[in-house]
């Protein structure tokens, strides 16, 4: 078997070196939460399945792992993706933020804390996803972005359409939606999304 | 006894809320492991066959391969193992070269990392001799025989026909409703793994107790050598009642290798492979007088199952119940075809069975030019109609009036096409139901620790229902304590015998053990442990009619242009018992109208009928309800107790399915004219060739 695995970082790596194997492997730095993973992984490992299963970060979840539900959504230097479909050698020089990382030191987050005020789960599963789309939803709207139901041509208002719409990418089995929704617009309305 | 304030009736969040935002609560896929090796299954990819080969060789040194299980080499399985309907031959996975459905698994590849089990059991070469196939479901289909009549079985009250001649308006219509998955967001995972003697597992499922007896009769191992647990569960819905192939196959792999296996189902694999709601059709004939009191019902459901294993789609239970009528006739088929066995999915039956009964309802109210809201007051029940029991409780009129208020019904024109905004149709509608309620044996014990608080253990399990936070409150309760003091502990086959979640008889069947467990202990002085089984206690129950009951009612827009149809308003008012914590009954009902939602507009798993397999069996094809689709939705509980059960509770987990569907159906027809009989109703069933000018 070519198969090893390299406990260390055998090869002194730049910020954004790249190392490959024989066997398909590379080596790599992963920024995840301000900490820094150096990391080899095999190159089909997906940045969901390296926060998994290497890092050891599971609050990211895994829920088709073809980005069709949203519940593997992190943040990649403060943009919203699905983590399952990104390589983890292409997040290489990304600081990667999990649901993991958005609070800090035992406080939750107001979007966090509106979340478990207003009931905005059942299961949880969906949960950490909702949470991270959310974050990223709110600098979106923040920097002005327009959605397919904001009038062409005007400013977005956070309403409860707009919030339906950006967030239409997690889904929640449980049927969470309505209080998710007003767990953001209240997160909204508090005027600090990360706290 | 202290003075603490009751914690039943409390608006609280959940006791795990901040594990769940922040990500530390672990899920079964979660938990980590020392020396885990990945199993990926590989599933059938032909209906109805046998395997001719499967080429082991050919992926036995791809890196990281530690091998491959199928039926040369699996354990022996005991045949006997089942569930609550008898054996499932759905759990005799690897034992033959036996095709038989689509998706059926086949192996199981076992590697050192995921990604390496994953490129080897794509790469595993599986050759089929293909056999002909029936996965063509209809109601008379030669194959249709009686359903089993462990429940809902057929019912003749008075006679049908002649009532039925008598009635001024006969409606006879009939209903469709497709395969529909539960599609929890958890993919089904399970680790297992050997310490010692004893087969360990994690898995997601609705009660590790129950799952564990399965276990053990599968693998031929006495009881107490199998301890499964669970820790927080991605929704279920039905999906994880059962034991589901993830553990099967990550036993065998325990037991091959001598090493924690873990195997998770790809989302493709939870819809081949795990639970899903029957394809089902349904004729329903009602008769009436011009007054609109009812004179006779008859409602036939056929459901499609697999010979593999026994099941019931009790969609006439509800028919049973739900009205006064001096004639009643119901029946169930079942037909056997070359499907995955089907199993509960919220609100087992009567989620299909009150879209059938309720759409049939509005015709008469229409027919007859009556209020639907009328037509359900007149026929008001006072005892069991089929049963001739006394009802336990009966608050479905205070649902329809105080629903009716809040909707603002009233005003409704009763007519239907006669709302337009600009190029869009508006009506609403309503629909009645019920939910039968009661509870399960189990047990559980509370010990008084020292220093003054309380361990209560029982084998519940927490799928999002809140079970965690409302047994604490029950138990805080029970102890006249305040919830503070009570450490619950649930999920862990070693607790001993408990019902699943699952039938709306989770809470009501632990919160039985628990509050007997706690009068015990108090009587005995708060010392030591106590420890109760309730099953005598629920022989003892006397027969009632006991359900919960809802109305619901929908505001849809139709674009006839296009045929979509949007929910703007949805609003359901509940009698579920006491209620335990509104804020999360609140969240379960109103989840469950989302999942009604997704029936009457989206969900449909459709079969290519040459090769008999799903077609869109993942998230992209096969559409649930996504944050655009939900309106924000109103739902209340009014006053109501369950005398027959301590606290008075019943149960809230799936009565909010029921009776959706419905509601919206009946919704389109007042926006539009046409009645919709067939779920979902897709654009294509809606769209018109003429668009309003
Ligand atoms: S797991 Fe990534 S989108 Fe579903
Ligand atoms: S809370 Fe269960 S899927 Fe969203």
């Amino acid at each position: 078997m070519a198969f090893h695995r390299l406990s260390t970082c055998a090869v002194a790596l730049g910020e954004k070196g790249v190392a490959l194997n024989e066997d398909t492997h590379s080596e790599i730095l992963l920024h995840v939460n301000g900490v820094k993973h150096c990391l080899s992984v095999d190159n089909r490992t997906t940045l969901l399945d390296a926060l998994r299963e290497r890092v050891g970060h599971t609050g990211t979840k895994k829920g088709c792992d073809h980005g069709q539900c949203g519940a593997c959504t992190v943040l990649c230097d403060g943009r919203r993706v699905v983590s399952c479909l990104m390589l983890a050698v292409a997040a290489e020089g990304a600081e990667v933020t999990t649901v993991e990382g958005l609070g800090g030191d035992g406080e939750l987050l107001p979007i966090q804390q509106e979340f478990v005020r207003l009931d905005g789960f059942q299961c949880g599963y969906c949960t950490s996803g909702q949470i991270c789309s959310a974050v990223g939803m709110l600098a979106e709207y923040a920097e002005g972005w327009p959605s397919a139901v904001t009038a062409p041509g005007s400013e977005p208002v956070l309403d409860a359409v707009e919030v339906r719409e950006r967030m239409s990418g997690n889904l929640c089995r449980c049927g969470a939606y309505p209080s998710i929704v007003r767990a953001v617009l209240e997160t909204a309305a508090r005027g600090e999304v990360t706290g | 006894m202290s003075g603490a304030a009751p914690a039943v009736g409390v608006a609280r969040p959940r006791v795990e809320g901040p594990a769940k935002v922040t990500g530390r609560a672990r899920y079964a896929a979660d938990v980590p492991m020392a020396d885990l090796a990945f199993g990926i299954v590989v599933v059938s990819t032909v209906t109805r066959g046998r395997i001719r080969d499967i080429d082991v060789a050919a992926v036995q040194d791809m890196p990281g391969v530690l091998g491959v299980i199928d039926h040369r080499n699996a354990p022996r399985l005991n045949p006997d193992a089942g569930h609550f309907f008898g054996p499932d031959g759905g759990l005799q996975l690897l034992q033959d070269d036996v095709i038989p459905h689509a998706g059926r698994p086949v192996a199981l590849v076992v590697a050192e990392t995921l990604e390496q089990a994953r490129a080897a059991a794509e790469a595993l070469p599986v050759t089929y001799e293909v056999l002909p196939h029936d996965t063509d479901f209809s109601a008379d289909h030669p194959a249709g025989r009686a359903a089993m009549a462990l429940f809902d079985g057929p019912v003749d009250v008075g006679d049908v026909d002649r009532e039925l001649a008598a009635s001024a308006v006969v409606v006879r219509e009939r209903y469709f409703t497709p395969e529909e998955h539960c599609s929890a967001m958890e993919p089904h995972s399970a680790t297992a793994w050997w310490e010692g003697e004893r087969l360990q597992a994690v898995d997601s499922n609705q009660g590790p107790f129950f799952i564990a007896t399965v276990v053990a009769t599968l693998f031929s191992l006495p009881l107490e050598q199998v301890r499964i647990r669970t820790e927080h569960v991605g929704g279920g819905f039905g999906s994880k009642g059962l034991c589901g192939p993830q553990l099967v196959l990550a036993v065998m792999g325990a037991m091959h290798f001598a090493r924690p296996v873990r195997v998770t189902l790809s989302r493709n694999q939870v819809f081949l492979t795990t639970a899903m709601r029957p394809a089902i059709e349904q004729m329903v004939r009602i008769g009436a007088d011009d007054d609109g009191r009812l004179r006779a019902i008859h409602h036939e459901a056929a459901f499609e199952l697999s010979p593999l294993a026994e099941y019931i789609e009790g969609c006439t239970e509800l028919t049973k119940t739900l009205y006064a009528t001096p004639a009643l006739r119901t029946r169930l088929t079942a037909v056997p075809l070359d499907i995955l066995p089907p199993y509960s999915m919220r609100g087992p039956g009567a989620a299909p069975g009150s879209f059938a009964l309720e759409c049939a309802m509005d015709e008469v109210a229409e027919r007859l030019g009556i209020d639907p809201l009328e037509l359900r007051l007149r026929n008001e029940p006072t005892v069991g109609p089929a049963s001739g029991l006394p009802f336990s409780t009966r608050n479905l009129v205070a649902c329809l009036r105080e629903g009716a208020r809040r909707f603002g019904w009233a005003s409704r024109d009763h007519r239907p096409r006669m709302r337009r905004e600009g190029p869009l149709l508006v009506g609403t509608g309503l629909a009645a139901t019920s939910f039968s309620v009661g509870a399960f044996p189990s047990t559980a014990s509370i010990t008084a620790e020292p220093d003054g608080t309380f361990t209560v253990v029982v084998n519940a399990t927490d799928l999002g229902t809140g079970a965690r936070t409302a047994l604490t409150a029950i138990a805080a309760d029970a102890l006249a304590v305040g919830a503070e003091k009570v450490r619950l502990r649930i999920s862990d086959s070693d607790f001993g015998p408990a019902w699943s979640a699952g039938g709306s008889r989770g809470t009501t069947s632990w919160a039985w053990a628990i509050t007997e467990a706690a009068a015990k202990l108090r009587s005995s002085g708060d010392q030591g442990t106590v420890t109760v089984d309730t099953a005598q206690l629920l022989n003892d129950l006397p027969s009632r009619e006991r359900h919960s009951y809802s109305a619901v009612f929908a505001e849809v827009t139709v674009d006839p242009a296009t045929g979509e149809v949007r929910v703007r308003r949805l609003l359901g008012m509940f009698a579920v018992g006491r209620v335990v914590n509104p804020l999360m009954a609140r969240s379960q009902v109103i989840g469950g109208m989302i999942g009604g939602l997704s029936m009457a507009l989206h969900e449909e798993g459709v079969r290519d009928p040459v090769s008999g397999r799903h077609i869109n069996a993942d998230f992209a094809g096969y559409h649930i309800s996504a944050h655009a689709d939900v309106p924000d939705i109103e739902a209340d509980f009014v006053p109501d107790y369950e005398p027959g059960i301590p606290m008075g509770i019943k149960g809230a987990g799936e009565i909010g399915n029921v009776g959706t569907p419905a509601a919206i159906a009946n919704a389109v027809w007042h926006a539009t004219g046409s009645r919709q009989r067939a779920l979902p109703i897709r654009p294509d069933r809606v769209i018109e060739e003429h668009p309003l000018q």
